[in-house]
């Protein structure tokens, strides 16, 4: 559980770091907080032949800035620091994160350039419509959060390309987000998130990447009970089945959640 | 018998290793650095079972680095043998080699070792390592091991079975079964766990070539086993080995047998020329160290229309994986529970057959309680659903059948010294009745919610000496263990002890013990343990002996010098022996009250000893040993568990856990109860979280925690522990056991409190571990999901 060799760079600011990796190659990896990309490595799932770490990028990436309802959390964040920052919804998803090392190190960013479809930050963003501001060798673009995941631990990043800030529109004062695992910490089985105000629902761990379920926000559109919309999101997925559970299972979780996030949300 | 309680005994001082470990001060294998030290890792099968057909290493030799690469072909080792005396009908040897030469049997396997430079090297070069296999269809499950024409994991083990011994069978047993009015039966499996110290193994070895010694430091709980398995397999004397134990990171079982790494370790650093480190990383830790626990059951019970057990008639089958290990064999999970199962009930008419089969994954050996989990789990769910057969309380029933004179000989030929079997029992319920469980359960029911009581009543045999450990038939015999002590010119006492704390505190519960019979400070009694060259022999910790055994060897060494102390001092006063005692670090007449100091009589008899008497030998030192004669002695315990399963999810949130212990003079309560909390935790862990499991291919589940899933802080409620206290006759302190207990009563107390609550479905749970997917199905037969 050694990582491969590799070659090491500290990032002294974004464009240089973007140049860095162009000039490297495919083979060149950012690494922010590294709490997912570190232990793939030590596995040697992932063998990056060059790391360019964007951790000294703070001063650029790491901030919390509220505009009215609308918050611009920086890709460096840490989950700890948005979970003490009192943003409501986004602090309080962020104790179902791992650990507390773990947020401690863990970045915003990170999280959504990972893409695991379990994670709190992809459910969030997805739910609340963010914005993902990256930065590539072509300038700046915005990507949709709804058009950022492409499937297993794929997003529509281009290699190069650098997020710098997450735009949340609103702060979801009628949402919610809950999560059933195992044990405390755990990625989850199925994570669900719920916002009233919009009639969003989203899931993770029912597909390769964290999803809208239309039909359970059609219910919710129309004034629907959260039963109904509990039940509506439950019939309209087709969840793998793993060791973490069985497809039937994670209907059941579904059912539970959709049911439990709108309670939460509305409450 | 001398006084058992004093200012030590029974006192909760404060843990002496704290201090160093809570600061980092501790010294673990892996802090170890010696100059020009190799780092290790093993090239290891990546397939279940087969032959190997080739091992190219030259590519790894190529990597930048790496200094050396041996198979078993480059290094002249012996193989581990671990033998039963008994027939071949019953025992089938099983030789394991250190690195696997021809056959391999399980993923993980060792088939190589690579020596680099630093530990990211000697990683590029395992994976340059080439290996061509012949692979064969592999024996992943007891099942498969046992069907009609399986394949042989072993050519020597017919039908893959290790050790079948049919310890007890009553004559009549068949009738008494058959008209039995109330006949019940549990099948029952338990999962595949790892005993997981949170220290992976680890060894440094060096040779010294002043001391003409191959140095062994490593993470075992049992050195001088360790030191005569290296000296047995490279050929060395056993004075050329040399087994230094630092601090460690737990145990739990997996450390008291010897690993073949170990060996390697010590093979390769003396071809290599330099000193050798291995430490294990997580990965192998899980899949290719030592496992446990996975057991299947096929028990009927037989009970009179009272409730009273008439007769107890037992199948049991253990997976051991594919090898015996050493000292222990693979019949240690298969006796243990044939000897144990009657536990703390009286048993009139037993029939047990105990089997150890062999398949295609990683070996097994003991995991704190050793088949007691299981045997205990079984036997309260027997106890069970006779209760609900009859319709009888549960606790009810229980207290029909429990032993309440002592001493009390068993069916199973064990003869049982006084325990608070029936008071442990009653207090747990009393406990429970008194918060309110009973009235919580009745209205969670009536407003349907989920909430069950279980309950778990069991003894455990602690102490086991060499007349214990012989009548299992073990090749080697662990039993007895040793003590030295020696005062020096400070007044103080160093003690060698012969046990092995991993964990247990034994620097501190020993000193106590020491500091009692002398009336020193605890602070002036240092315990030194884990140095092969510093005691003659021990074996060890593990089997809940150290208090109890250790203790008493160490309790005696201490007596020993005392009357040593007294014989001085009576002839520098000038007066006879009887009239004169130890008080307060001095020996004083007891006529006239003249006293002198430890310092006084060290100096004498290091540094005048022309002033002893004629016949003394100059010095204050002693030694002692110290072993059990009979079949132990036996803790006890009840545990109660109050359990709310969640409908929606099927989680099974743990509200309450009480354990109303009894392990006779508990020489630190502070740390019996950490003893006891650490335990149930990992009998939860058994109970509703941890398994490894192979697919076809004989590929283990889990490579890290994501996948084998610890229960961490977040999972293991507050716990409760309630003190009894039968003191044990023949321990020099009074104390039994208290280091598995814990693991062994909680999961059939969580199993009992979930079937409780499951009773309305109807469903019944015997399998661990309980996953919320279960429970959920379970719930959703009676259609509630939420």
């Amino acid at each position: 559980m050694k990582p491969a060799p590799f070659t090491y760079h500290r990032a002294r600011d974004v464009a240089g770091a973007i140049d860095l990796v162009a000039e490297l190659g495919p083979d060149a990896k950012y690494i922010a907080g590294g709490q997912s990309l570190v232990a793939m490595m030590n596995f040697r799932l992932a063998r990056p032949s060059h790391l360019v770490d964007l951790g000294g990028l703070w001063s650029e990436l790491a901030h919390v800035r509220r505009d009215g309802d609308s918050v611009r959390i920086g890709a460096l964040t840490t989950h700890h620091e948005v979970e003490t920052a009192g943003l409501g919804l986004l602090s309080e998803a962020m104790e179902w994160i791992g650990h507390l090392p773990i947020r401690t190190r863990g970045t915003a960013g990170g999280s959504l350039a990972h893409g695991d479809a379990t994670a709190e930050w992809c459910l969030l963003a997805l739910l609340l419509d963010a914005e993902i501001i990256v930065q590539g060798p072509e300038g700046r673009r915005t990507i949709p959060a709804a058009e950022l995941f492409l499937g297993f631990f794929t997003t529509t990043l281009e290699p190069e390309e650098i997020i710098l800030e997450i735009v949340f529109p609103r702060s979801g004062r009628r949402a919610a987000l809950t999560e059933f695992a195992e044990r405390r910490g755990d990625f989850a089985t199925v994570v669900a998130a719920v916002d009233l105000e919009t009639s969003a629902v989203v899931l993770g761990g029912v597909a390769p990447a964290p999803v809208r379920v239309p039909e359970a926000e059609a219910v919710l559109a129309s004034g629907g009970s959260f039963a109904d919309c509990a039940e509506a999101a439950a019939a309209a997925i087709d969840p793998p089945g793993d060791a973490n559970g069985s497809a039937e299972y994670r209907r059941v979780l579904t059912r539970t959640l959709v049911a439990r996030a709108c309670e939460e949300a509305q409450s | 018998m001398t006084e058992r309680r004093g200012t030590w005994v029974g006192s909760s001082v404060g843990r002496r290793e704290d201090p160093r470990l809570l600061t980092g001060q501790g010294r673990f294998v892996d802090d170890i650095h010696l100059p020009q030290m190799l780092h290790a890792q093993f090239v290891r099968s990546t397939i279940a079972a087969g032959t190997v057909v080739s091992i190219d290493l030259s590519a790894t030799l190529a990597v930048p680095g790496v200094v050396a690469a041996y198979t078993a072909a480059d290094l002249d080792m012996g193989d581990i043998t671990a033998i039963l005396d008994r027939p071949a009908s019953e025992f089938v040897q099983t030789d394991m080699p250190v690195l696997a030469r021809d056959r391999v049997r399980y993923v993980g396997e060792p088939l190589a070792i690579v020596l680099a430079e630093d530990p990211y090297a000697v990683e590029d070069g395992l994976e340059a390592a080439r290996v061509t296999y012949d692979a064969d269809a592999p024996v992943v499950s007891d099942e498969v091991a046992m069907a009609p024409g399986a394949p042989l994991v072993h050519e020597a083990a017919t039908g893959n079975v290790l050790v079948d011994v049919s310890m007890f069978a009553t004559e009549g047993i068949d009738r008494i079964i058959d008209e039995a009015p109330c006949v019940v039966r549990v099948r029952a499996k338990t999962g595949r766990q790892n005993a997981l110290p949170l220290e992976t193994r680890g060894v440094v070895a060096s040779w010294d070539a002043r001391d003409e010694q191959l140095l062994v430091q490593t993470c075992t709980q049992v050195p001088h086993q360790v030191r005569t398995v290296m000296a047995g397999c490279l050929g060395l004397a056993e004075r050329s080995v040399r087994v230094l134990v630092p601090d460690m990171g737990g145990g739990f079982g997996l450390k008291c047998v010897v690993g073949r790494e170990e060996i390697a370790v010590g093979a390769a650093c003396l071809k290599a020329g330099r000193p050798v480190k291995w430490i294990e990383d997580r990965r192998d830790a899980l899949t290719a160290s030592f496992l446990a626990r996975e057991q299947r059951y096929d028990v009927r019970a037989a009970f009179d229309g009272d409730g009273r057990l008439l007769a107890l008639d037992a199948d049991i089958v253990c997976d051991m994986g594919a090898y015996s290990c050493y000292p222990f064999t693979a019949g240690i999970e298969p006796l243990m529970a044939s000897a144990e199962l009657p536990g703390v009930y009286k048993v009139p008419a037993y029939r047990v057959r105990g089997r150890a089969v062999t398949t295609n994954k990683a070996p097994t050996a003991p995991y704190r309680g050793v088949s007691r989990p299981q045997i205990v789990m079984v036997m309260e769910r027997l106890f069970e659903r006779a209760a609900r057969e009859l319709d009888m309380d549960p606790v009810e029933i229980r207290r029909r059948n429990l032993i309440t004179e002592f001493p009390y000989t068993g069916i199973n030929d064990v003869t049982y010294d006084p325990g608070s079997y029936l008071e442990s029992l009653d207090l747990c319920e009393r406990v429970l009745k008194d918060e309110g469980w009973y009235e919580r359960r009745g209205a969670a029911r009536s407003s349907g919610r989920f909430i069950g009581i279980g309950y778990s009543c069991f003894s455990e045999r602690t102490g086991y000496g060499s007349a214990a450990f012989a009548k299992r038939k073990m090749a080697v015999v662990p039993g007895f263990d040793m003590a030295e002590i020696r005062m020096d010119l400070s007044g103080g006492v160093t003690v060698t002890t012969g046990t092995m704390s991993h964990g247990q505190s034994h620097e501190t519960t020993l000193a106590q013990i020491v500091a009692d019979r002398l009336g020193l400070d605890i602070a002036e009694v240092k315990i030194h343990q884990g140095d092969t060259d510093r005691i003659t022999y021990g074996f060890g910790t593990f089997a809940s002996r150290s208090a109890t055994i250790g203790g008493s060897a160490v309790a005696r060494a201490a007596t020993a010098l005392g009357e040593r102390l007294l014989a001085l001092g009576a002839h520098l006063l000038e007066t006879t022996y009887d009239n004169v005692e130890l008080d307060a670090r001095r020996v004083r007449r007891r006529d006239d009250g003249r006293a002198l100091s430890f310092e006084e009589l060290a100096d004498v008899a290091y540094l005048k000893a022309h002033l002893l008497p004629k016949d003394a030998e100059p010095g204050l030192t002693a030694s002692a040993t110290f072993d059990v004669h009979g079949d132990g002695t036996f803790s006890n315990a009840a545990h109660g568990a109050v359990v709310e399963l969640h409908p929606g999810t099927g989680q099974i949130e743990i509200l309450r856990y009480v354990c109303v212990e009894d392990c006779g003079v508990a020489i630190n309560p502070q740390v019996v109860e950490g003893q006891a909390r650490g335990g149930i935790a990992q009998g939860i862990a058994g109970a509703l979280f941890e398994e490894i499991t192979y697919d076809e291919q004989g590929e283990p589940s889990c490579a890290s925690f994501i996948d084998y899933k610890v229960p961490t802080a977040g999972e293991i409620p507050d716990i409760s522990v309630h003190h009894l206290e039968t003191p044990c006759a023949f321990t020099e302190s009074g104390a039994k056991g208290a280091g598995e207990g814990g693991t062994i009563g909680a999961p059939a107390a969580v199993l009992n409190a979930v079937n409780d609550a499951l009773r309305p479905t109807g469903v019944e749970l015997d399998d661990t571990p309980i996953r919320p997917e279960t429970v959920q199905r379970a719930l959703a037969t009676i259609g509630v999901f939420a």
